[in-house]
């Protein structure tokens, strides 16, 4: 039982990553390879702010996700320039960069050795510990951000996202400063981000920069892909399907050390058969 | 408000697409602009509208002259237009690509609308206008050709600006459309607007049109009213060339 809930609680953080980055990639149709790096900022940040400072998990929280919007403030100015095959790249470069910041700037971060000892978070007298308490409180989260990509996805600024994924020239023309929007979301979707490397780091009490490569970038996105593109609830499934698959492939009745290398066989092979098949994936309504 | 444009350049490696052009937009009637494929007709929009950057000379907008014109400021000017090349939010509702027309432009408050009552209604309008009501919940791109030039005229009604520019909005129409869209024109006309009308039907520019600018490789062949211009020689060898 204490397995499910840690089952769950991985998969309802990668959901709101799923969920921030599906606003960027499937709403807005920009393909960020750099969503990792966000995690890893809000993570690292306020793993750092806890152990160095003694702060409380909700305060190193906030000031973790404000500096990931900070920083996604900065990286979006820079990313505006570019769109298309470049727009991914660029992006994929600056994950790289911000892990090769994790791993080499040692004072702050202990570079390859990673944070351990991460408090957990406490609410009032009482420090959220069991799986089971984490997995609710995680929950809460995800149904916050869920509601909030919800109000964001139906609101004008939403149809604006969807109307830069279509054809972001002729919404120009239409008087729409698309960068604005652009930038908008990202900064959004990073802040997202940085509340479940928050949730990460506090809950495995260990962070290192491996956690947060290009690969896992990668990841997230074949979530939404699979759940589909420009649906909230979809990303939500992604990330559920993603972070369960492994266990699936044991009771399938492979042995563990196989099916976890099978796991990223089976990734890969899923990712194929969906774009052969079914591009906008399982519930979207948008094909990359 | 007048338009235009004062030895306006624009050249794709070596092609002359529109070549030391001027010419003058009059307010409130329908210009319709004619030559041959490749004349350099959407060029001209596109460059007016901020597509493609401006290579050489002005384009004067009321009072003001532009060596630059941003996409963006486009609708500032007064100044709206279709896609002869259809662009309509493909994957998005007939619905949602007027009401992505009529919002908000500011990032703070799109954030906190959804559609208005005011702009549902003015959706509503525009799309009984076209004759796209039945199909608001469908996805553009499920919508027949035509009926995409349709939602294009439904987007500039929307915009509701001063000067309309149409390229080619007939093309791929079935004789209903072309008649609502020509009464669409007619209206705007009574409306006081003024409206650019790109088109090869020679039959529809006699019909809709007080003056006429013809082109051909991107310079100015001939202008005036329709009957005259188009029993010019030189303008009908132009056609005949092609
Ligand atoms: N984006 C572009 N890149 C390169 N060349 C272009 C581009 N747009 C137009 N051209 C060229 O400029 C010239 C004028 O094209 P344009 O589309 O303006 O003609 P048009 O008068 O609208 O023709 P049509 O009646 O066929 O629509 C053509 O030679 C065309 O190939
Ligand atoms: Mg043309």
């Amino acid at each position: 039982m204490d397995y499910i809930f840690h089952l769950t609680t991985l998969s309802s953080i990668f959901a709101i990553l799923a969920i921030g980055l599906n606003l960027v990639m499937g709403y807005t149709g920009l393909l960020s390879v750099a969503h990792a790096a966000f995690y890893g900022i809000g993570a690292y940040a306020s793993a750092i702010l806890m152990r160095s400072q003694g702060m409380n998990f909700f305060v190193a929280m906030g000031l973790g996700v404000l500096l990931s919007m900070g920083v996604a403030l900065l990286i979006g100015l820079v990313l505006s320039r570019f769109d298309g095959d470049y727009y991914a790249l660029a992006s994929l470069g600056f994950n790289v960069i911000v892990f090769g910041i994790m791993l080499n700037w040692e004072e702050l971060t202990r570079g390859p050795l990673g944070i351990p000892g991460i408090g957990k978070p406490k609410l009032g007298d009482h420090t959220i510990f069991s799986n089971m308490e984490y997995f609710f409180f995680t929950l809460f989260f995800l149904i916050i951000i869920y509601l909030l990509a919800r109000l964001i996805t139906r609101s004008s600024f939403g149809r604006t996202l969807k109307g830069i994924r279509e054809d972001e020239t002729a919404l120009q023309v239409f008087g729409y400063k698309t960068v604005y929007f652009k930038l908008a979301v990202f900064v959004i979707a990073a802040g997202m981000a940085a509340v479940a490397g928050s949730l990460y780091g506090s809950y495995i009490t260990y962070i290192d920069p491996k956690t947060f490569i290009v690969m896992e970038s990668i990841m997230i996105i074949s979530m939404i892909i699979l759940g589909g593109l420009a649906n909230n609830r979809g990303a939500v499934i992604g990330a559920t399907f993603f972070v369960l698959l492994p266990e699936l492939l044991r009771f399938a009745g492979f042995p563990p050390d196989i099916a976890a290398h099978m796991r990223q066989i089976v990734y890969g092979v899923l990712l194929i058969l969906l774009m052969m098949y079914r591009p906008q994936g399982l519930f979207g309504e948008y094909k990359l | 408000m007048s338009l235009k444009t004062k030895n306006l350049e624009k050249h794709f490696d070596g092609v002359h697409a529109v070549d030391h052009l001027s010419i003058e937009i009059k307010p409130g009637v329908i210009t319709g602009i004619l030559g041959p494929n490749g004349s350099g007709k959407t060029t001209l929009i596109n460059v007016i509208s901020g597509i493609h950057p401006i290579d050489g000379g002005e384009i004067a907008i009321g009072s003001q002259t532009f060596s630059s014109i941003k996409r963006h400021e486009v609708p500032d000017f007064d100044i709206t237009r279709t896609f002869q090349n259809v662009r309509v939010f493909e994957q998005m509702t007939v619905m949602d690509n007027l009401l992505v027309i009529l919002s908000s432009r500011s990032v703070l408050t799109s954030l906190r609308q959804r559609a208005t009552p005011k702009q549902l209604d003015r959706a509503q309008e525009v799309l009984k206008k076209v004759g796209l009501w039945e199909k608001r919940n469908s996805l553009a791109s499920k919508l027949s050709y035509g009926q995409r030039k349709l939602l294009e005229v439904g987007r500039v009604l929307a915009m509701d600006k001063k000067i309309n520019l149409f390229d080619e909005p007939f093309a791929g129409m079935f004789p209903e459309m072309v008649k609502r869209v020509s009464g669409i024109l007619q209206n705007l006309k009574q409306c006081g607007k003024t409206i650019v009308l790109i088109e090869h039907n020679m039959q529809l520019i006699r019909e809709l049109c007080d003056y006429v600018i013809v082109m051909d490789a991107g310079k100015l062949l001939a202008q005036g009213e329709p009957e005259k211009v188009l029993a010019q020689k030189n303008v009908i060898e132009a056609y005949l060339g092609e």
